[in-house]
């Protein structure tokens, strides 16, 4: 047993080591969103119509930073499993992973030791973040953080997955930032992080529904207001959504053992 | 005689183009065998090859008696790879990497620490052991890798380019060791390199060009294929110099860029002879004893760079 945990736990435990080497890391997976968040959470403020919510208090409406505030913490998310991925891309061809894929260990666990990484990161950052919700009045407890933290974890392993999945196919970094750009931003974007999905025209409101981290943000949405019995209409239920995001994440890790055993070095 | 690695018929193709053709070869315990060639010759991958990086197309290959293509995991626990580039991570210190190293082959506890220690003496690292690698030179992360590589007690070294960016000194160094490696641990070493006086210092050598391996044995063996010593003139008109020298010494002259090159018994007379009837087409001649730089010209008919 030890024999198998020992590499996943190895691996792990360098992700975590490098993170907290490189600083800069931390800075941008948490401050760019932040900066996001002042800026277009102000800058929309005005025109921003709330979506419908139902709340032991009637009189409750959502201002746009609040609403926005949640995709943010996805956003953190999204950052940190790109920049646990991005090395994949460098050290496969050259350097230190080459090392990792000649040792007799399988690969499903040295994906699975990337992505525990990938995961510890996410979560040790999201709630940071998660200290400023008291601050725009949610009001989170034992119930709400246990659930957003069990919600955050199922999201990281989910995008890290699909992370490593691309890094582990791309041959150089301006590639992983070109998918990035087009694939890993728009998902988020486009996962009701940044506007609703009612009142959204129908073709568009289709790729939302089609987006997984529509779900994993429907997920975290509602386990942020579990302790303030606020309930959300608009978006898929948290059972649906977190069986949506436990298959996604399933399938992006079962995609990434099988691209990280198919490709060569 | 006591063959660990043995390669047999062996050809890869990268979609149409071929990159190793028909290779064979094999190599003892305690020796070190150096595979020779210029860039692009198909030693890198060969290297990848036996390191289980790649599956070759065609051929067998036998590591310590087990099968490449269906034994690749029993190999990996055996061998000791040592990539081009240094295969550390630079944010973690000497230390860190070499556990990391440790862990992944099944090391751990005061086992692994014991290695640890041993490694560090062995490659004199032992006061840079919390040093973060990336500041560490050249050649002392080479040797970090070597640790690396040997941690687990590989019964198979296998280095790709392993004197790449390193200096003339550290690369005796490494050499030295290597031998000294091959022997005391009675293991196989291969080993790719680009450089002649590199592949001077091992017990045989292999020549590759495109792909195929032209000569084999060792450095004393491979330059006793050449009769003699080698004169190499060089000329302006080499064309016209090549064709009346071999008119009248009936000889064969080799030209290579400005360079001819004639293999003779006598060289100092035949230079002399030579200078004496085309003074002008001169411009500077020398003899000596042959090198694998000569023997790489016999072989495939054109200088080794």
């Amino acid at each position: 047993m030890l024999s198998v945990w020992l590499p996943i736990k190895t691996i792990w435990w360098r992700e975590i080591i490098r993170f907290v080497r490189q600083r800069s890391r931390l800075l941008s997976a948490i401050l760019q969103p932040l900066i996001f968040w002042i800026l277009i959470g102000s800058g929309l403020s005005a025109s921003f119509k709330p979506p419908s919510t139902s709340s032991e208090n009637t009189s409750y409406e959502q201002a746009y930073t609040e609403y926005f505030y949640p995709g943010i913490v996805v956003l953190v998310l999204l950052f940190t499993a790109i920049f646990a991925t991005i090395s994949v891309v460098n050290e496969r061809r050259e350097g230190f992973l080459q090392n990792v894929l000649v040792a007799p260990v399988p690969r499903w666990s040295i994906v699975l030791g990337q992505t525990l990484g990938g995961i510890t990161l996410a979560l040790l950052q999201g709630v940071l973040l998660l200290g400023i919700a008291p601050l725009i009045g949610i009001k989170v407890g034992l119930i709400s953080l246990l659930t957003t933290g069990g919600v955050m974890i199922l999201i990281a392993f989910g995008l890290t997955n699909l992370g490593l999945l691309i890094a582990w196919r791309m041959d150089s970094t301006q590639g992983f930032h070109a998918i990035m750009n087009l694939i890993l931003i728009p998902i988020w974007l486009l996962s009701g992080a940044f506007f609703p999905l009612a009142g959204v025209p129908h073709w568009l409101a289709w790729v939302m529904k089609l987006n997984p981290v529509t779900y994993g943000l429907a997920a975290f949405r509602h386990s942020l207001y579990l302790d303030s019995h606020i309930t959300f209409d608009e978006i898929p239920t948290m059972t649906i959504s977190i069986i949506v995001c436990s298959v996604f994440s399933l399938l992006t890790y079962a995609g990434a053992v099988l691209t990280a055993s198919t490709q060569q070095i | 005689m006591n063959k660990r690695i043995v390669v047999e018929r062996l050809t890869h193709n990268y979609d149409k183009r071929c990159a190793l053709d028909n290779i064979n070869f094999s190599v003892a315990s305690g020796e070190v065998f150096c595979l020779l060639g210029p860039n692009g010759s198909g030693k890198t991958t060969l290297f990848k090859i036996l390191s289980t990086c790649i599956s070759p197309t065609s051929g067998h290959v036998k590591i310590l008696g087990f099968d490449l293509k269906t034994e690749k995991k029993a190999i990996r626990k055996l061998i000791g790879v040592v990539f081009q580039s240094p295969g550390l991570d630079i944010k973690l210190t000497v230390n860190e990497n070499l556990r990391h190293q440790g862990h992944l082959y099944g090391l751990n506890g005061q086992n692994l620490n014991n290695r640890i220690l041993e490694m560090l003496d062995r490659f004199d690292i032992a006061d840079r052991r919390n040093d973060i690698v990336e500041t560490l030179s050249g050649g002392l992360k080479r040797r970090v890798d070597l640790a690396k590589a040997l941690l687990h007690k590989p019964s198979v070294l296998i280095l790709d380019e392993p004197s790449t960016g390193l200096d003339i000194g550290v690369r005796n160094q490494l050499s030295q060791h290597l031998k000294e490696l091959a022997t005391q641990e009675n293991i196989p070493i291969l080993l790719t390199t680009h450089l002649l006086d590199e592949a001077e210092g091992c017990n045989r050598v292999g020549i590759l060009d495109k792909g195929r391996l032209v000569a084999i044995g060792t450095p004393d063996q491979l330059k006793s294929e050449i009769s003699g010593d080698v004169v190499i003139i060089e000329s302006g008109e080499c064309e016209t110099l090549q064709n009346a020298i071999q008119d009248r010494y009936h000889v064969q002259v080799v030209a290579a860029e400005n360079n001819l090159r004639i293999e003779t018994a006598n060289a100092h007379e035949f230079l002399r002879e030579v200078v004496t009837a085309y003074p002008k087409m001169i411009k500077a001649a020398r003899f000596g004893k042959p090198t694998l730089a000569d023997v790489f010209i016999k072989m495939t008919g054109k200088t080794f760079d």
